[in-house]
């Protein structure tokens, strides 16, 4: 179990460092909210789970946390890529079409 | 729905979180969650419960028990897909922004829609308006959007329509 519980944690970390270069690399902030989104997601619930292993009793908490995220972190990541579309931030030049600009303005 | 049913589920399930949350059924414990509870559950009386609007049927039930593994298998690949990219010394990106069309009518279906399809392979919600929704796609496959409809929305809808209709 202990294994279990470390083999997830170096797993959840991983994704998150992967969400991290993410964050470096993309070239806009909606790409970037992009990496940051999964990546993060991913990483701390196998986070979550590996801790889990480690401490059973925790278990039932940690699962709710992990619900939390699940339904919290994409909220948040849609209010901020709609904030930054309205305020106009800029795109990247790779952006082949952009459907809500034609239908709402930038 | 009514109010009364909405300020009871959701004092229901405020209820238990605190409870589960905490560990413990102490007094000052359960005082402190019972007032939080009652206070929360009466100001958002009005707002949507993700209870509220569940169908109860078995085969909604089961859906919605699927749901959960196809959900599962597609965070699991949004995140290799993410990986992938930006381990690539290339960066390889198309992104735009696409429209596509949900049948789904209910606001709870249509709010785990747009969830799902947030956390899902290089898809982000940006906007909602009404039955169309403004994704952001990091390599976008099809401007079309009856092509871009089937590719991000067509999985999740499914499986939404029976739980939320």
């Amino acid at each position: 179990m202990d294994i279990v519980g470390g083999l997830l944690l170096v797993g959840g970390a991983a994704f998150l460092l992967f969400g991290g270069l993410g964050l470096v690399r993309m070239p806009d902030v909606f790409n970037r909210i992009q990496a940051g989104t999964k990546a993060t997601t991913l990483g701390t619930l196998l986070g979550l789970a590996g801790i889990a292993c480690l401490q059973p009793d925790w278990a039932l908490k940690l699962f709710l946390i992990g619900l939390f995220i699940l339904f919290t972190n994409p909220i948040s990541s849609q209010v901020l890529a709609r904030a930054a579309h309205r305020s106009g931030a800029r795109k990247s030049a790779l952006t082949a079409v952009d459907r809500l600009e034609e239908d709402h303005g930038a | 729905m009514s109010k009364a049913r909405n300020f009871t589920l959701l004092f229901a399930t405020l209820t238990l979180f605190w409870v589960l949350l905490n560990g413990s059924l102490a007094l000052d414990v359960l005082v402190v969650g019972l007032v939080a509870a009652t206070l929360i559950a009466f100001l958002f009386r009005d707002g949507l419960a993700v209870v509220s609007e569940l169908r109860t049927s078995p085969r909604a039930l089961i859906t919605t028990v699927r749901y959960v593994f196809f959900f599962i298998r597609e965070l699991v690949k949004a995140n290799l897909n993410v990986a992938r990219i930006v381990l690539s010394p290339a960066l390889p990106l198309n992104p735009g922004f696409v429209k596509v069309r949900t049948r789904l009518k209910s606001r709870m279906g249509r709010l785990l829609l747009a969830n799902s399809i947030t956390l899902t392979p290089g898809t982000l919600t940006v906007d909602l308006d009404g039955e169309w929704l403004y994704i952001h796609w990091v390599t976008v496959d099809t401007a079309d959007v009856e092509a871009a409809t089937a590719a991000i929305v067509g999985g999740f809808e499914e499986y939404l329509e029976v739980m939320y209709g």
